[in-house]
């Protein structure tokens, strides 16, 4: 059996709630990133407030329709992201969202295999039948990165952001089970 | 869309903590009835501390757990109850356990016509692969009537229950999705345009 | 045209409200009890509920529109009797953004095709862009919902995403439509 949580260029871990805190109270200071990210209002947060978002969390406990996993790399443990998965339980499928907080990581491939490893976890540990994401149209690296990986664009949802006094659409994609089974089996050929 | 609470004799129906506490109650002074769907002896509950447990099951609304009260088509009795719970969303698999706490409705059918209903329930709105159920040796009604549906038997735990002085085994019984999608179920009641 | 004077919240038969406690968690109970019209208003499983459920439900509700203000809820009653026959709501409202979610649901068969939900339609969307002043609202149906389908797309409802097989249901999987209109649109048929 495959190692689920280990890529190419990264690996999935779990960081302590201190830990995840002090990045994401670093990385969301970068407006760029949150609004790339994000389309909520961008807002600034204590390191105090998100820890006790991420204790919160923690005290919950398990559940099954939500997983979350920090991302490093493994070429020398930077902790450079995260990656998030939303599950509809009734009707297998899931939502993704990732971010990698460490500018000097885009654009090198870290996002791609960040999500080829959720891929793997979403079709084979998870069993699910349909991953799907949504992303800002003024994000074109981050479609350009999922298109490799698999994902088709299903559609946009017109003119329902709006930043920099510009209105923007949001974008829709989808990769069903077989689609990524085909994919894989390609691969081996 | 079809319709998927009802069936030939019955229909599934709001399990509501104040009606069903106190047919619990009732229903559970019957010990032929409550011997069949206990493993072990419990103190008698009263109806208020019965709906303590299902006021809080039932507003948590969890995607995990359904209850059902079951009504009679033809005089909208209520005559018995109906739990699924998922034992795991990997395996996709979840128990049923029921109960016709009226008596004068068993050996006529109802029994089959509920697990028809609660397969279709299972199969096709929380798109489970498979159910389970476990039913005591002494119980051949019911476990006719559950192989009648398409559950077959899958195990025993030996000698696990311990009643008039011999020991029973409790039978693990399950069906597939594939299974019972074979089995050609109509849905009775409902205007099946398939 | 700045007109105040006509009613926001009635229409020709039918009118907007907010929950009546008492009156309105049974015949809600009752709507919970015909999985056909759950299975079209609701993604997740159908569960039959009672009144008193509903009653909880309500509190929880309205609880949770205090808090989150963004999230607009309206039943819709029949002018002649009072009769409660459906609910309409703006939600998941985004204010930054200027973008909503509008759900409608006519809970008894009996009160279908018979022109209510063009009616509550037609209101709810003044609602959202006349009053909430938003960019544009969104709608979601899946490929199997017809009705929906249809009367959204009378009122220029733009058919903009397919969530391919993202729902099952029956024993197979289905697509899922999210549907959008902006203000503008809406605004430049309301003239035609």
């Amino acid at each position: 059996m495959k190692d689920l949580f280990r890529g190419e260029l990264v690996r999935f871990t779990f960081e302590e709630p201190d830990v995840r805190a002090k990045a994401e109270a670093r990385w969301q200071r970068d407006s760029e990133f949150v609004r790339l990210a994000d389309s909520d209002p961008t807002q600034l947060s204590s390191e105090k407030k998100i820890k006790e978002w991420f204790d919160k969390q923690a005290e919950s406990g398990p559940q099954p329709e939500r997983y979350s996993f920090s991302v490093r790399t493994l070429a020398d443990d930077r902790y450079i992201g995260f990656l998030g998965l939303w599950v509809d339980l009734i009707h297998s499928e899931a939502w993704v969202g990732l971010g990698i907080g460490e500018r000097e990581f885009w654009s090198k491939g870290y996002g791609s295999d960040m999500m080829k490893l959720c891929l793997q976890y979403v079709f084979t540990e998870l069993g699910l039948e349909r991953l799907s994401l949504g992303l800002h149209e003024y994000n074109p690296r981050a479609l350009r990165s999922y298109e490799k990986c698999g994902f088709r664009l299903e559609g946009r949802t017109r003119q329902d952001a709006m930043r920099e006094g510009k209105r923007t659409d949001t974008l829709w994609m989808g990769i069903l089970r077989e689609e990524w089974l085909q994919m894989q089996n390609g691969d081996q050929k | 869309m079809k319709d998927i609470f009802t069936g030939k004799f019955v229909r599934l129906s709001a399990f509501d903590p104040e009606e069903m506490s106190k047919a619990f109650a009732r229903w559970n002074l019957n010990s032929e009835y409550f011997r069949l769907l206990n493993s072990s002896a419990r103190p008698m509950k009263s109806a208020k501390s019965n709906i303590k447990w299902m006021e809080e099951e039932v507003a948590e609304m969890s995607l995990a757990s359904y209850y059902f009260s079951i009504r009679t088509l033809a005089e909208d009795k209520l005559i018995g109850e109906l739990g699924l719970d998922v034992v795991d969303w990997a395996g996709r698999d979840a128990f049923v356990g029921l109960g016709i706490g009226e008596t004068e409705y068993w050996s006529k059918g109802y029994g089959t016509d509920i697990m028809n209903v609660l397969l279709r329930y299972a199969f096709t709105e929380i798109n489970l692969k498979r159910v389970t159920l476990t039913v005591f040796e002494y119980n051949p009604r019911a476990i006719r009537s559950y192989e009648k549906v398409g559950f077959r038997q899958e195990g025993r735990r030996r000698h696990a229950l311990n009643r008039e002085g011999q020991r029973w085994d409790e039978l693990y019984m399950g069906i597939l999705r594939e299974e019972w999608m074979e089995l050609d179920h109509q849905a009775p009641g409902a205007g099946d345009g398939g | 045209m700045f007109d105040i004077q006509t009613q926001l919240f009635e229409g020709q038969e039918i009118c907007f409200g907010p929950i009546d406690h008492e009156k309105d968690p049974e015949v809600e109970a009752r709507w919970t009890h015909d999985s056909e019209f759950m299975r079209l208003m609701e993604t997740n499983p159908a569960r039959p509920m009672s009144a008193a459920m509903l009653k909880k439900q309500y509190e929880k509700l309205e609880k949770q529109i205090e808090e989150d203000k963004n999230h607009y809820h309206f039943m819709i009653r029949l002018k002649a009797d009072e009769r409660l026959i459906g609910k309409a709501a703006v939600q998941r409202i985004e204010w930054a953004n200027g973008n909503g979610f509008i759900r409608i649901g006519i809970g008894a068969a009996e009160d279908r095709r018979k022109g209510y939900g063009t009616q509550a339609l037609r209101m709810l969307l003044r609602f959202a862009f006349a009053e909430l002043n938003l960019f544009r609202v969104t709608a979601v149906a899946p490929e199997y919902n017809e009705g929906a389908i249809v009367l959204l797309q009378k009122f220029g409802f733009v058919q903009e995403v397919c969530r391919r097989k993202a729902l099952e249901r029956d024993g197979r999987r289905w697509d899922l439509y999210v549907f959008g209109l902006l203000n503008d649109e809406w605004r430049n048929q309301a003239k035609a």
